[in-house]
């Protein structure tokens, strides 16, 4: 079974300030990391390869030369080979300019039966370029996945709703986005970095992948940031309390009358 | 000379870091107060590779070198040193001893199950009239023709009766003094072999130690470790690897004191202002970390002297006196600037100051670190 899994490069949020006078993200000195849902999704195409040795694990993102360090520990978690798309046209590329890049290095790679992604990346939180992958490919998805079981060609996934959750069955190829209650992600091995550190990581460019560059890039992102900026902190919230519910109520309507809200 | 990090560290350093974070640092407290092995995060570590680091892949380790299996070890022991002791007690003590003087049939027995951490190794010397002057061996290994039969006694021995293979140095002639030692490959559950009391210790409390009692214990012939009478020479030998590992144990301990240290006087508010704008404390905070930095300069240069095959001894020594007067002195320091919270053990500084003790102690003591080092200097 081959195995595609669509990787992302993102800044550690933990770590992110936001520039107050451009309204850009800093990005000097913040560390990087695989985005937490794709980890997820990497650690699901793993659990099939540990179940089925013959599997084939394929990585494939799209950024700048440094994101194969991403790669790297992702192939110290156990996948077996990965390609990064990197060139100057795709840069600035938004959701959609991203998912015709990655859609064309998928049909380079060309053989596969599954594709997995994250749901949505912490920098940009759209949840667009797994889906949109899918329709580019025109295969079947589906998104928010918090359980997989694959039977012969059959996979079962539970797909979660904001109340609940649907139980879907559909047949391989097929693209599945994954959130975080799907799995545990693995660890890195020892033997895993030494692998991942000396492996040849694939670069392709815009030309490699054949990509129409009119659908890639800055200039063909429909998308324009208008602004970015740090919501200012609320000020504190006041507990209305009381010994009773009555109390409580009382209280609570007491307060809104002297703001003449009621 | 490089003084960066490879790319291979980074990650090693990076996974080690999400490892202790994640599986160890929660149960920390616990495992110290009730003196409990942490039998579940040392079996995840065998999976990860890290109970075998510095063998040959072929043979079932990690196949990393010197140098990174320190930085290794320093990055568990950042957040837990009985994590650091444990593994390398293991990786150094009993794997190192069987992958450099077991027979090719020994090799193929126990490295296998001992790199993956299915098997844990422990290594006895001491006895209780053997400790620095290990030559005083008590335990007897006599030649009954068709196997050894050994009797004896060692103590405050590090994965006692937890371990599954041993490593035992024992008498086979008393009378040829360190030459008359030998070394023994011993399972768990061979017939007269046991474990005696369990030691109720005052730091490194999840790395049980206890007492092990050899009574007409029938070894087979074939677990003879390395020639007859190299028993010593195998001890010796051993305790350079590990000392590099106690070295990176006791620095991690430092740094792992230092960092928590640094995070507290940034948040403590005293006579309006946090303790990081006292500069008296700050100042200290400056020697500590230059001690830590320059204790790290030691052991990598001493386990990249090990990786290259030059002699190490010396170097390895070094390591180790430096790196673990750092982590006394760094753990005290801790406590005094967490003040009365330091003293309690709702913070870790606690913890890492009883846990740093020890590395002044075992696999030889500070002052054995000085009898080395002097007597390279007057040889």
């Amino acid at each position: 079974m081959k195995i595609v899994v669509c990787v992302k490069q993102v800044p550690d949020t933990t770590e992110i300030k936001i520039n107050p006078e451009t309204g850009t993200l800093i990005r000097d000195g913040v560390p990087s990391i695989l985005n937490h849902d794709d980890a997820n999704a990497l650690e699901q195409a793993l659990q099939i390869k540990d179940a089925n040795p013959d599997t084939t694990v394929t990585l494939i993102t799209m950024g700048p030369p440094q994101a194969k360090e991403m790669l790297q520990e992702c192939l110290a978690m156990g996948a077996d080979e990965a390609i990064l798309l990197s060139d100057r046209a795709l840069g600035g590329s938004d959701t959609w300019a991203t998912s015709n890049a990655i859609a064309a290095g998928i049909k380079k790679i060309g053989d596969y039966d599954l594709i997995f992604a994250g749901r949505q990346a912490i920098d940009g939180d759209t949840a667009q370029v797994g889906p949109q992958i899918a329709e580019k490919l025109d295969l079947p998805q589906v998104t928010y996945v918090k359980d997989f079981e694959l039977n012969g060609d059959i996979i079962t996934v539970h797909r979660a709703l904001e109340d609940g959750y649907e139980v879907l069955k559909l047949k391989m190829p097929c693209v599945l986005t994954a959130i975080k209650e799907l799995n545990k992600p693995r660890y890195m091995s020892i033997s895993g970095i030494l692998k991942g550190a000396k492996a040849d990581i694939k670069v392709w460019s815009a030309a490699d992948i054949g990509v129409d560059l009119t659908t890639v890039g800055l200039k063909a992102s429909p998308t324009n940031v208008f602004k970015s900026f740090t919501p200012k902190a609320k000020g504190k919230g006041v507990v209305v309390d009381g010994d009773t519910v009555k109390e409580i109520t009382n209280n609570l309507l007491t307060s809104l009358r002297e703001k003449h809200i009621i | 000379m490089d003084f960066s990090y490879s790319r291979e560290q980074q990650m090693v350093k990076k996974m080690l870091k999400e490892f202790a974070e994640t599986e160890i640092a929660p149960y920390c407290e616990e495992l110290d107060a009730e003196a409990k092995y942490p039998y579940d995060s040392v079996a995840k570590l065998g999976k990860l590779g890290v109970m075998g680091m510095p063998f040959p892949e072929e043979l079932g380790g990690a196949g990393l070198d010197y140098v990174t299996y320190v930085m290794a070890i320093e990055e568990l022991s950042k957040v837990c040193g009985s994590h650091g002791v444990i593994v390398q007690t293991h990786n150094a003590l009993c794997c190192w001893p069987i992958f450099t003087y077991g027979t090719e049939e020994q090799k193929r027995k126990y490295l296998p199950r001992l790199l993956s951490g299915e098997h844990l190794g422990a290594f006895g010397l001491t006895e209780p009239n053997a400790g620095t002057d290990a030559a005083m061996q008590q335990t007897k290994a006599v030649d009954m023709g068709d196997h050894w039969l050994l009797n004896g006694t060692k103590i405050f021995i590090s994965g006692g009766g937890i371990a599954d293979v041993y490593v035992i140095m024992a008498m086979t002639d008393k009378t040829k003094g360190t030459k008359g030692i030998s070394a023994f490959i011993v399972e768990k559950g061979t017939p007269g072999f046991s474990r005696g009391k369990k030691e109720n210790k005052m730091g490194i409390r999840a790395s049980t130690a206890a007492e092990l009692v050899f009574e007409d214990c029938r070894i087979p012939k074939e677990n003879l470790l390395g020639d007859l009478g190299k028993g010593f020479k195998i001890a010796m030998t051993s305790l350079d690897v590990g000392r590099l590992g106690i070295a990176a144990q006791a620095l991690g301990i430092a740094q792992g004191a230092f960092d928590q240290t640094v995070a507290y006087m940034k948040q403590r508010k005293q006579f309006g202002r946090s303790l990081d704008k006292f500069q008296a404390l700050a100042f200290e905070m400056a020697n500590m970390k230059t001690r830590i930095d320059g204790s790290r300069f030691l052991l990598y240069n001493a386990a990249d002297k090990r990786q290259k095959g030059l002699p190490s001894t010396t170097e390895a020594a070094q390591a180790k006196l430096s790196c673990s007067e750092t982590a006394m002195y760094v753990t005290t320091k801790a406590v005094q600037f967490h003040g009365g919270y330091g003293y309690i053990k709702d913070y870790p500084v606690e913890r890492m100051m009883r846990d740093a003790k020890i590395t002044e102690i075992y696999e030889g003591t500070s002052e054995v670190m000085k009898l080395v080092i002097s007597g390279d200097i007057f040889k």
